[in-house]
């Protein structure tokens, strides 16, 4: 909410300056957010009276006027349309210096010698633009110093408040907190009821009282709506970001401002019978006031005539029944709307206005009538009329109820960590308007105002009576608390350590947006469909995604754009998918490489990261963690078919390995090969907790062997038939060479094997070895088709 | 005899020629073998007297003795200078740069989460995960959120369906701690939320830390504590902190905590609002199970990225989320 400091300083005037008023209030919850000047920086700008008008001899469009500043008249040429004999303007004299550093100087124009210039309101930065001279009302005092007429040395502050305060969002109500602050009464301007002097009233039917509790209408006939607002109330609605319209819209804006209450004057000639407030019904079109027609929903409340509805309440009028210059009779509305029942209705429309913001967040409910004699006695002191009398139809049912809330003198020291004296605390609960029934001398009974919405329970109480003795006069102590210590499995490494493993090999973390875009998605994961938000921000980021890659594989890209060859990328979070369950959301890690294995260097350093080189980190990273995870050649839409690898864990999938499939690359426009894997996290952090076995003190043996056999053979099929011949005290079984070469023939390679024999309590003979060596050759040739290179 | 000493000499500046071990090998067995010439001289023992033979024989091996140990000295010399021609020929460019792998790095928001977890845990707090689409209910009817409530406004809360959204706040991770446990509860809930707002100083998605302690006896003043002394332990140094009375639904009271960061143009303290945080709502304790006259907590919650912005003086929020290498890697 923008207010200007004088108008608040006109109902209370702490004796402390701007900046120090602006921080008591943000350090009493209500948030400053800033302040600006209420127009430009000028001097030697005074009230000038136009004496007479003549043409200028040379120029069509510029006027010679004689302009009085009080004490002497002097010639200025003005091009002004609306310059004319008699006009009070602001003036700004010889020696004047305007914003902008702007100095006025005697003149030439045309010929015509001109003393000075006479002001437009966007050139004392008053407004954005103007079209014209600024015009002073005739009362205003010729030679007076502008700024100290117009009281422009004032700014407007901008004050951010949170939902429940809605009792600041007017100038009264902010006076009332700067008074409790400040231990003074406010001057508030007397309101008094202004008399009927004719007897038609409006025919008013409530037939929605749960969202309109309240509802008050008046009648003022023959007002003359081409009368113009004292300049005194535009400026203040012009200080508080307000454009002025016509005298009507004008008053309930500054009713608005001033007391808090949102109201409404219609054209009384577009209401057919009467008006009735009810729920809009099926398929029920308006016309707002701001032009667009709105299909109305059914728990939309409206205010209606008897064939049409008028308004939405507490919203926004229609345009149809709004008021023109023409406009003979008003009919003045005043009334309390139930915050449930308006709230979010402003938004489904698209609209957000003064009126729907203090409705939803809580008007006072005893306002209503103080508002309507108030802005009657205002628009009648500019347009005249002739008033009838408030008609006033309420729902005690309805309205909401004071509450009587109970304060424990414990209980407010508990919480705030600070014995408070009984004395200090019904001073700032009466100071902020609420009113002690009850004190029992370790309890108090308290009954909350119509304006404090927001208080209703005791920890409501506790939080004011700490706001005003001040948050920062509370004290500072340690908590105390229980010691216990927690579990944490020890087979179990945390994530961290994982983050640290990556780090160590040359990973850099990325953290890329859980929503991504669905066409990347789409060529990396066309298994699965990724979760649709409702509302996404934009179409590239509007699906959940199903696979890190997505983003990792997006990250690629940028960063190849930015002469990045080496690209080693990882990283932790939770992938999303529907599953008949619900929806799952998995956390994961992934990983994508692209580039040279190392970074290049003098000595090598040129070769491309491959398979072998990410499988062996991941194997890095199993041991580590302490587990064992077979890699099975597999197929997957988004990697290559021939170098694709899924991971088992006992028998579990935990993850994929793979060079990214060169089509998908193509279609995402990155280069290089691209080596990626992504695991189940909660699969793969808990090994075992190690449990010591004996080291043998007798010798290990190793022999080795070479064999050819076809490429169809996986390894691990290899290792698989060696190992079980190779009887219980095989320790190791190594490849230290794989071959393929012409002289092996067509579709066949060499392996060299190491094998390693130990046993635990005695040296193994000769024999043995021998035996389980010739074991392992012989299955080897039977079962896979090997031969021994020799 | 005479021609002893004449052996001695020759075989001494044999020795002193020697250019290589081997070459004094060979001088060795050819004066000192067992066919040397100087061990040979021995036989020359038998044709002398039995009188005049000890001294010939202790000349014989004071003439060993003399070429031995020039051989010995000749050898060390020699070793010497193969060990330093060795080391002269290993000599390498110290200043060439190493080889292998480039260190990587941690994201700057992971390792401020992880200094923050670790500030925390020292005190005993427990870190808490919890889902990041969650239900409605979660994310604000347990947290005193209802329906109307301006801060569920659909602008600023990605949706799927009814009742289903991604997590604006890490506080439904609470409500779920609360719910499965018993208090005391000490913990910290970090985590990705979701704000449907994209522009310079907002990105969709964020990090936050939210905190909670609950316990019999606990204040507010406890909490001023807790927010004081992490922010002093977080930038390391010992800066003004202030509490400004505010709202949230699921506290109160609630306050934002501001911190001293330099200067206003006019002298005054620049303040900066870097947290929030309140004793935990009576309503938060009720949805939980948890009897509010008998426990009390507090609340906080930072924004990881706020955070990270100050201490490493990053000036563009989107930049965390682009994963430009080049960003990346100052952070490592």
């Amino acid at each position: 909410m923008k207010f200007s400091e004088q108008w608040l300083r006109e109902w209370v005037n702490p004796n402390i300056g701007s900046q120090e008023l602006m921080d008591q209030i943000t350090m009493a919850g209500l948030e400053v957010d800033g302040f600006e000047p209420v127009a430009g920086e000028f001097s030697g700008v005074v009230v000038g009276e136009v004496q007479s008008v003549e043409p200028h001899p040379d120029a069509d469009k510029l006027r010679v006027c004689q302009v009085s500043n009080g004490e002497e008249t002097v010639q200025v040429v003005c091009g002004a349309p609306n310059v004319r004999e008699g006009l009070k303007v602001p003036f700004a004299e010889v020696g004047a210096v305007l914003p902008g550093n702007f100095k006025i100087k005697k003149a030439k124009l045309r010929g015509q010698p001109s003393q000075g210039m006479l002001c437009a309101e966007a050139e004392l930065g008053l407004s954005e633009a103007s079209d014209g001279l600024m015009e002073l009302p005739e009362s205003a005092p010729t030679g007076q110093d502008f700024r100290e007429f117009m009281g422009l040395n004032d700014i407007t502050i901008d004050v951010d408040l949170t939902p429940n305060r809605a009792d600041c969002l007017s100038i009264k109500g902010l006076a009332r907190e700067v008074g409790v602050l400040n231990s003074l009464a406010t001057n508030a301007p007397a309101i008094e009821s202004v008399d009927a002097v004719h007897s038609e009233v409006p025919d008013i039917r409530i037939e929605a009282p749960a969202g309109c509790p309240r509802y008050l209408g008046r009648i003022l006939r023959n007002v003359n709506l081409t009368a113009e607002t004292p300049l005194w109330m535009q400026e203040k609605l012009r200080r508080s970001g307000i454009r002025s319209i016509d005298p009507a819209v004008d008053v309930t804006n500054f009713v608005l401002l001033e007391q808090g209450q949102p109201m409404h004057a219609f054209d009384r000639e577009e209401i057919s019978g009467g008006i009735v407030v009810r729920m809009a019904k099926p398929a029920e079109k308006l016309v707002l006031l701001d032009g667009q027609e709105v299909e109305l929903t059914e728990d939309t409340l409206v205010i209606a005539d008897h064939d049409k509805p008028i308004a939405i309440a507490g919203v926004m009028g229609g345009e149809h029944s709004g008021v023109s210059e023409k406009t003979r009779d008003l009919v003045l509305e005043s009334a309390y709307f139930d915050p449930i029942t308006l709230a979010g209705k402003a938004r489904e429309y698209g609209l957000h206005t003064d009126a729907s913001h203090r409705f939803e967040r809580g008007v006072d409910y005893q306002l209503a009538r103080d508002a309507m004699e108030r802005a009657t006695r205002l628009l009648m002191d500019i347009v005249g009329g002739e008033p009838g009398e408030i008609v006033e139809v309420a729902s005690d049912e309805h309205l909401p109820k004071a509450p009587r809330i109970t304060l424990r003198q414990k209980r407010l020291n508990d919480v705030l960590g600070l014995a408070i004296d009984a004395d200090t605390v019904e001073n700032i609960l009466t100071r902020l308007g609420l009113s002690i029934e009850e004190s029992s001398g370790d309890a108090w009974r308290v009954k909350a105002p119509s304006f404090r919405p927001d208080i209703a329970i005791e920890e409501d109480l506790i939080e004011e009576v700490g706001r005003i003795y001040g948050y920062n006069n509370l004290p500072v102590t340690e908590p105390v608390g229980s010691l216990g210590l927690s579990v944490r499995e020890e087979a179990t490494r945390p994530v961290s350590a994982i983050r640290n493993y990556f780090v160590a090999q040359g990973y850099q973390e990325a953290i890329t947006y859980s929503f991504v875009d669905p066409k990347v998605q789409e060529l990396v994961d066309p298994d699965h469909d990724g979760i649709a938000l409702a509302n996404p921000i934009s179409a590239d980021l509007s699906v959940m995604r199903t696979t890190l890659w997505s983003g990792l594989l997006k990250t690629v890209a940028h960063n190849q754009n930015r002469q990045q060859p080496r690209i080693r990328l990882f990283e932790t979070g939770l992938r999303f998918e529907q599953t008949q369950d619900g929806i799952d959301q998995q956390p994961m890690l992934a990983g994508v490489v692209v580039g040279n294995q190392t970074p290049e260097n003098w000595i090598n350093g040129r070769r491309a990261t491959d398979f072998y080189d990410v499988k062996g980190e991941l194997e890095s990273l199993f041991s580590l963690l302490g587990i064992e995870v077979d890699f099975i050649a597999s197929q997957h839409a988004a990697l290559h078919p021939g170098q694709t690898a899924e991971l088992m864990r006992d028998g579990e999938h935990v993850g994929w390995l793979g060079t990214l499939h060169p089509q998908v690359q193509k279609n995402l426009e990155l280069n290089g090969t691209i080596l990626m894997f992504e695991l189940f996290l909660n699969s793969i952090v808990t090994g075992y907790v190690p449990n010591f076995k004996a080291i043998s003190k007798f010798p290990e043996v190793r022999r080795d062997l070479a064999i050819i056999i076809g490429n169809d053979v996986a390894f691990a099929q290899v290792e698989h038939v060696a190992r079980r011949f190779a009887g219980e005290h095989l320790t190791a079984l190594r490849v230290f060479d794989v071959y393929e070469g012409e002289s092996l023939g067509e579709g066949n390679r060499s392996l060299a094997l190491s094998l390693f024999w130990q046993h635990p309590e005695r040296t193994l003979n000769e024999d043995e070895v021998h035996s389980l060596f010739n074991g392992v050759i012989d299955a080897l040739k039977e079962e896979l088709g090997a031969t021994l290179r020799s | 005899m005479e021609n002893l000493e004449q052996l001695v000499q020759d075989g001494l500046s044999a020795v002193e020629k020697a250019d290589g071990l081997q070459a004094l090998d060979q001088i060795r067995v050819e004066y000192l073998g067992k066919k040397g010439i100087i061990t040979q001289q021995a036989k020359t023992l038998g044709k002398l007297s039995p009188e005049e033979r000890p001294a010939a024989g202790q000349k014989i091996n004071e003439a060993k003795g003399q070429v031995e140990q020039a051989i010995n000295a000749r050898r060390s010399e020699l070793e010497k200078a193969a060990i330093e021609a060795k080391l002269a020929a290993e000599t390498i460019d110290v200043t060439l740069p190493g080889r292998g792998q480039d260190l990587g790095g941690l994201h700057p928001v992971t390792r401020t989460l992880q200094r923050i977890e670790d500030i925390f845990a020292r005190a005993g707090y427990s870190v808490e995960q919890g889902p990041e689409i969650e239900d409605d209910y979660h994310n604000f009817e347990a947290l005193n959120i209802p329906d109307h409530h301006p801060a569920r406004a659909m602008h600023d809360t990605f949706y799927f369906n009814l009742g289903t959204v991604l997590r604006t706040h890490t506080s439904p991770v609470q409500i779920r701690t609360m719910e499965a446990d018993k208090p005391p509860f000490r913990m910290i809930c970090p985590g990705r939320v979701y704000r449907c707002d994209s522009d310079m100083t907002h990105t969709p998605m964020f990090h936050q830390v939210e905190g909670l302690l609950v316990e019999e006896n606990v204040s507010f003043a406890d909490l001023k504590s807790t927010v004081e002394e992490f922010l002093r332990v977080f930038f390391e140094r010992d800066l003004k902190v202030r509490f400004r009375p505010s709202y949230f639904p699921f506290t109160e009271p609630s306050a934002e905590v501001d911190i001293e960061w330099g200067r206003e143009a006019d002298g005054s303290i620049k303040w900066l609002e870097v947290m929030g945080c309140g004793m935990v709502h009576p309503k938060v304790f009720e949805h939980c199970g948890i009897d509010a006259e008998k426990y009390r907590g507090f609340a906080f919650g930072l924004g990881v990225e706020r955070l990270a912005m100050l201490r490493y003086g990053v000036n563009d929020l989107r930049m965390f989320f682009e994963n430009d290498l080049r960003f990346l890697r100052q952070f490592r």
